[in-house]
């Protein structure tokens, strides 16, 4: 009997989540093996003939690195100022109500917000950093619209939103340290620097770990910003795999490359997850 | 009692050192904010050039609404937002209570199926799912922008952890005053689950308020468009570009999770950690 109440009471989310999560993904493979069809030529089965032209698409491969880019230009200073910022709220400063809040509430705005108020600190000349730039006497830039600062541009945005999510992650381990390590530190003498080096940051390793996958998976998901900044522009140099994909799929209608660019961007993401089952699950050790 | 007679003279210094880094910190990442919220109740012309003490007013907002139908788009987000709120706990509870109470053929396999869409999550598959949604009928519907949403792995997930550390022996009780299967769900499981509810409902809430890539891929009409797609078209480029215009649009936009989170920040927090710890 308890078989037959526990898939009743499974039935509702089984179904949702068949419908929209295992379907599509086995229907997307299956579809990224057929050719876009037309209405005088139909689809038809090219076995890897997508991913032969994928290969040969310089785009795909532009805005692979691309995205490699983004990850490796946000990830490490998001979690460097995360664990910053973590620290300073930890202790007992003055303000520390206020600072917690300076430091979370970007990751509560909607990327798409976030956008907007940057789209202006980015516009020429009459932006808010080319007119800190003119009060030194330097000259305005097109932020967004040089291919060699538009990535960057983004990349500082995305450290500005995301840092004070993972603060958050840092917070709630170090409140779970022992007090004692820290007198033992202090009856050694040993300096803040040193404590921090040896003691506490070897112990945020599964913390460091757990929000290291999450930002990597973060930086594949996240292009809404694009849709106000860019467009994937200029001459896609800010081009990420989603936002190509729904280029692909919404606005060149080719729904078989596009399923062909999901099955990449699915095969990152299975990485990803099993980098976590067997490297997280397995408990960090401590020396 | 040694301890503070010992500490080195440097830890106080630093003190005061952090103090300044974590102000100075805290400062340059409120100013983009502080800066949108300044604009948008400043013309445009005194914004761009930075008067601080230009005159006050509201004619961002009036013109803001007056272009877009911002109040339609905030009631849309509003029903979506309810709407996955209340179906995500209804279709997650039961299935977590599935997991966590019923020993069931295959559970271990489905439960590894559930946590499939912790990673691939439907905006991932937009093609494919706005298919279903056209077979279904649903697109440009606000019904089809939640239900990819209904069913969360990660609800599900987080309610199973509540539910297994549930005492054993008070489901016993309620068997014995007479509790059927749901009578224990209801007043047994689901009470107790209280702080876990809670805290996925704001991290869900503020989820979806801020979901942009599938709402935009779904709905095609005023009467179906979320706000953030909304102000995704508003801020394009190609609108003409009124700095204190789209700062009021944005505000608008994000002002009511703004203020929910003011007041219940506490709780905001507590709840983005309990939900990322587990």
């Amino acid at each position: 009997m308890r078989h037959v109440y526990g898939w009743l009471l499974l039935m509702p989310a089984a179904i949702l989540l068949i419908g929209f999560t295992h379907y599509p993904t086995v229907a997307t493979v299956f579809s990224s093996f057929f050719s876009k069809g037309t209405v005088i030529r139909p689809s038809r089965f090219v076995g890897l003939g997508n991913y032969e032209s994928m290969m040969a698409d310089p785009i795909f491969w532009e805005v692979l690195v691309n995205n490699l880019w983004f990850a490796a230009g946000t990830i490490p200073t998001s979690i460097a100022l995360a664990i910053a910022m973590a620290l300073l709220i930890n202790k007992a400063l003055p303000g520390r109500t206020f600072l917690r809040m300076a430091y979370f509430t970007p990751t509560i705005l909607p990327m798409i917000a976030v956008a907007n108020i940057w789209l202006f600190f980015y516009s020429p000349d009459i932006g808010l950093i080319d007119q800190i730039l003119s009060l030194f006497g330097l000259p305005g830039h097109n932020w967004l619209g040089d291919p060699a600062t538009v990535l960057p541009a983004i990349i500082v945005m995305t450290i500005w939103k995301e840092a004070g999510f993972f603060m958050i992650f840092y917070l709630a381990a170090l409140q779970h340290l022992p007090p004692e390590l820290e007198e033992a530190a202090k009856l050694e003498g040993a300096s803040r620097w040193y404590y921090f080096r040896r003691v506490i940051f070897p112990l945020l390793m599964p913390t460091t770990l757990f929000v290291l996958i999450n930002a990597v998976l973060n930086s594949f998901k996240l292009v809404d910003h694009l849709f106000v900044l860019t467009k994937g522009g200029p001459n896609n140099a800010s081009n990420l795999l989603l936002y190509y994909i729904y280029e692909t799929a919404f606005s060149y209608f080719d729904a078989n490359y596009a399923a062909t660019l999901t099955v990449v961007l699915l095969a990152l993401l299975a990485v990803m997850a099993l980098a976590q089952f067997f490297i997280l699950d397995r408990r960090i050790h401590y020396r | 009692m040694i301890a503070a007679a010992t500490r080195p003279k440097y830890w106080s210094v630093s003190t005061a050192f952090e103090t300044l880094a974590a102000w100075f910190l805290a400062i340059l990442w409120i100013a983009p904010l502080a800066y949108a919220v300044w604009a948008a109740f400043h013309a445009s012309e005194h914004a761009i050039n930075f008067e601080l003490l230009a005159p006050l007013t509201l004619d961002n907002f009036r013109e803001a609404l007056s272009q877009a139908p911002f109040l339609r788009y905030g009631f849309n987000t509003f029903v979506l937002v309810s709407m996955l709120l209340v179906s995500q706990f209804v279709i997650c509870t039961l299935a977590a209570y599935a997991f966590a109470r019923y020993e069931f053929a295959g559970s271990n396999i489905a439960f590894a199926l559930v946590l499939v869409q912790l990673m691939i999550t439907p905006e991932i598959l937009i093609v494919e799912n706005y298919g279903t949604l056209a077979k279904l009928s649903l697109v440009d519907t606000i019904t089809g922008i939640g239900l990819p949403y209904m069913a969360s792995a990660f609800g599900i997930f987080l309610l199973r952890q509540a539910f297994k550390s549930t005492p054993k022996e008070l489901e016993e009780a309620a068997r014995l005053e007479g509790c059927g299967m749901f009578g224990i769900l209801w007043r047994v499981y689901v009470p107790l689950a209280r702080p876990t509810y809670i805290a996925y409902g704001l991290v869900s809430i503020s989820h979806h308020w801020n979901n942009f890539l599938w709402p935009l891929v779904v709905t095609n009409s005023v009467e179906t468009r979320p706000l953030t797609v909304g102000l995704g078209i508003f801020g394009a480029p190609e609108s003409g570009v009124d700095w204190s215009i789209i700062s009021a649009a944005t505000l608008l936009s994000v002002a009511p999770l703004i203020v929910a989170f003011l007041l219940f920040q506490r709780q905001f927090i507590q709840s983005f950690i309990h939900s990322g710890i587990k």
